[in-house]
């Protein structure tokens, strides 16, 4: 896994609250078994008309958002379904952070695994941000801050495991894997209770 | 000892290691995989050249992207049927069980964990899939999980969790003819919104609860991720060991008997503290709709639909707005009487036995509204098998509906079952997000007793009015 490290960028405003995954990418794309191609596919039924062609009103269509590298969401954002088409998606179109009041679950741990960092600022902070989208931000996960225009720094919250792998690039599986040995033990001393393979 | 509740309990008997600086090493008892959040997971199993640790302990099926037509017809999506190919060649590949299209035990995924007795009390179990929480009917710590996960867990039998905080869900009194355990999830979503379970998970209790069928638990667990919770459960009582008792990969003789004895250790303890509690009259309750685009936006079926105008929060009232023209209703008005187009009677919310029984008794001897598209599709091979062997098929088709075979349907549009745009359903399953059941189609979530009435009708309806 690459390292996570500090980058500036514009936003992309999106002023949705509880934006779910079946809008991030609609169901119909997962039918894919790569990973790939997902990028143009990102926000696609509200992104392209009904024959096909980019929407030239939809924020992400619009020129600046093609070279931003944070979605500045709603509340709630990424509620809904476990696909990890979704920060899949993201990521390919070109994001590497979002901000939001507050993530679901499941779209956070997904995000946190792809290297795509979920924010999560105070309402104020929001609030000010959507008043003025076009300034340029920075973000240093090292140090857990949000630089501001003006040079205001605001704290962001993450889990200190998380934040650790994404700085360093490690990879959970090969964590996991180390811990073989324990796993062994477990297995050990607690019998399975169903047998599938019987 | 200190008391604790359920969900502590679980998770103590299941950390694998607790390294400071980093989350749980948690152990998985039970993996259930299909085809739509899998075949990732294998690939980078294969690029790392890692086996299933535990294929014992995992199991597959195909759901989502697979058709309801007849099995004998092929799956014309060229894209669906190499997803489903690839699912089968890859259990095969790690030896794992695959419950594939020809097997009689396929079926959702959360429908056939429980029917074969895999789901059991105490467990945890995972799925790449969001509605995993329906096992936590079982007093299971049930949970969806993405793709890496997904790889995780086959690699190693474990995840690496942070705690969630416990929330209390008391649901007490006795529920009036008509309502149902659907109606008592879609009241507590509606009550805390789509974002009020985040970071938690919850337990559902009290004596509403206590009365539940199995099957009518496993609605209310379902939806504990539509009020953004990642898991809910039940604690495990004799309605569950008879439940579970005598099914296929349920433990036996002596074994059984010790497993029971363990089960019987796991509600929470009195005293346990709950980081959140909420309590639900269950008398009080009424038969449950949605009107808008997320599941939070639902209201007893006699209320009126909101009015923007009434909300102070900008972003909200903009969400309210926004939903009400993508579903082209008016403020203020009442959604019963709404026509509909489609009713949907189906999804691993609503499609075990108990849920078609429901629906049958309102179509019995009655037609399907001439206009209305009526789907019944059964969660599995074996509720299909069941519900034919006591001549539910017939009723529904001679009510003028259509009866398919498993799978998630018009849930997730992603298999040819889909609204068109603009369509209106009235829909048994979870999710009534913009374009969930086909792109512009419109949801409305309800009862399968209520779908059934509005089958009838060809309007919302409220089933109360055709209950005998």
């Amino acid at each position: 896994m690459t390292k996570f490290t500090a980058f500036e960028s514009r936003l992309v405003p999106f002023p949705i609250d509880n934006l779910d995954t079946d809008q991030i990418i609609p169901a119909r794309f997962l039918k894919t078994i790569s990973k790939e191609g997902l990028g143009d596919q990102l926000f696609y039924d509200w992104r392209y008309d009904a024959d096909g062609k980019p929407k030239p009103d939809f924020i992400l269509n619009m020129p600046d958002a093609k070279t931003s590298k944070i979605l500045l969401a709603g509340d709630n954002f990424g509620c809904g379904s476990s696909r990890e088409h979704a920060p899949w998606a993201l990521l390919q179109y070109g994001f590497r952070a979002v901000i939001s009041t507050s993530f679901a679950d499941i779209f956070r741990g997904n995000s946190l695994k792809n290297s795509l960092l979920p924010i999560v600022v105070p309402h104020d902070v929001h609030a000010e941000l959507f008043r003025d989208p076009n300034i340029t931000v920075k973000v240093d996960l090292a140090a857990q801050t949000l630089t501001l225009s003006g040079g205001r720094t605001v704290q962001f919250p993450v889990d200190a495991f998380s934040k650790h792998c994404l700085v360093e690039g490690i990879d959970e599986l090969g964590y996991i894997l180390q811990q073989a040995p324990a796993i062994a033990s477990f297995e050990a001393a607690h019998p399975a209770l169903i047998n599938t393979a019987a | 000892m200190k008391p604790r509740t359920i969900i502590e309990k679980i998770w103590d008997n299941h950390i694998v290691s607790e390294r400071p600086g980093a989350p749980a090493l948690l152990y998985i008892d039970l993996h259930l995989v299909h085809e739509v959040t899998s075949p990732q997971a294998f690939d980078g199993l294969r690029a790392r050249g890692l086996k299933v640790r535990r294929p014992d302990l995992t199991i597959a099926t195909t759901d989502h992207s697979t058709p309801t037509t007849p099995r004998s017809f092929p799956i014309i999506d060229k894209v669906a049927a190499a997803q489903v190919a690839r699912l089968e060649a890859s259990c095969k590949e790690f030896g794992i069980r695959c419950f594939g299209l020809s097997s009689e035990q396929q079926g959702i995924v959360h429908v056939i964990g429980p029917e074969l007795g895999l789901t059991q009390p105490g467990m945890t179990v995972v799925c790449g899939d969001s509605h995993t929480a329906t096992h936590g009917a079982f007093g299971a710590l049930a949970f969806g999980i993405g793709t890496t996960e997904v790889e995780h867990v086959l690699a190693t039998q474990c995840l690496l969790q942070n705690r969630s905080k416990t929330y209390e869900v008391r649901v007490d009194g006795a529920l009036k003819p008509g309502i149902t355990a659907k109606d008592i999830i879609l009241s507590l979503i509606a009550r805390i919104g789509i974002g009020g379970g985040t970071g938690c998970v919850f337990e559902y209790c009290g004596s509403a609860i206590r009365a539940l069928s199995m099957e009518e638990r496993m609605t209310v667990c379902n939806m504990s991720i539509e009020a953004g919770a990642r898991a809910g459960l039940v604690a495990p009582d004799d309605t569950t060991y008879q439940y579970v008792c005598g099914r296929e990969y349920a433990p036996e003789g002596a074994a059984w008997d010790a497993a029971v004895a363990g089960w019987r250790k796991l509600p929470t303890d009195d005293g346990a503290q709950f980081d959140k509690s909420i309590q639900i009259d269950a008398a009080a309750l009424e038969p449950m709709i949605t009107f808008g685009t997320n599941p939070g936006m639902g209201i007893p079926i006699t209320a009126m639909v909101p009015n923007p105008g009434d909300i102070t929060d900008p972003l909200e009232r903009d969400s309210l707005a926004k939903a009400l023209r993508y579903m082209d209703l008016a403020p203020g008005k009442p959604l019963l009487g709404h026509p509909v187009d489609v009713v949907f009677i189906g999804s691993c919310t609503n499609s075990r036995i108990s849920d078609l029984r429901n629906a049958a008794k309102i179509l019995k001897g009655r037609k399907v509204h001439s206009g209305v598209r009526v789907m019944v599709v059964p969660g599995s091979m074996q509720v299909k098998a069941q519900a034919q062997a006591e001549g539910l098929d017939q009723i529904f088709r001679d009510a003028g509906a259509d009866w398919r075979e498993a799978g998630c349907s018009m849930c997730i549009a992603m298999n040819g079952d889909q609204l068109q745009p603009g369509e209106y359903s009235v829909s048994t399953s979870n999710r009534n997000f913009e374009g969930r059941q086909g792109k512009g189609g419109r949801t409305f979530l309800a009862s399968p007793l209520t779908a059934a009435a509005s089958a009838i009708t060809g309007v919302v309806t409220d089933v109360r009015t055709l209950l005998p």
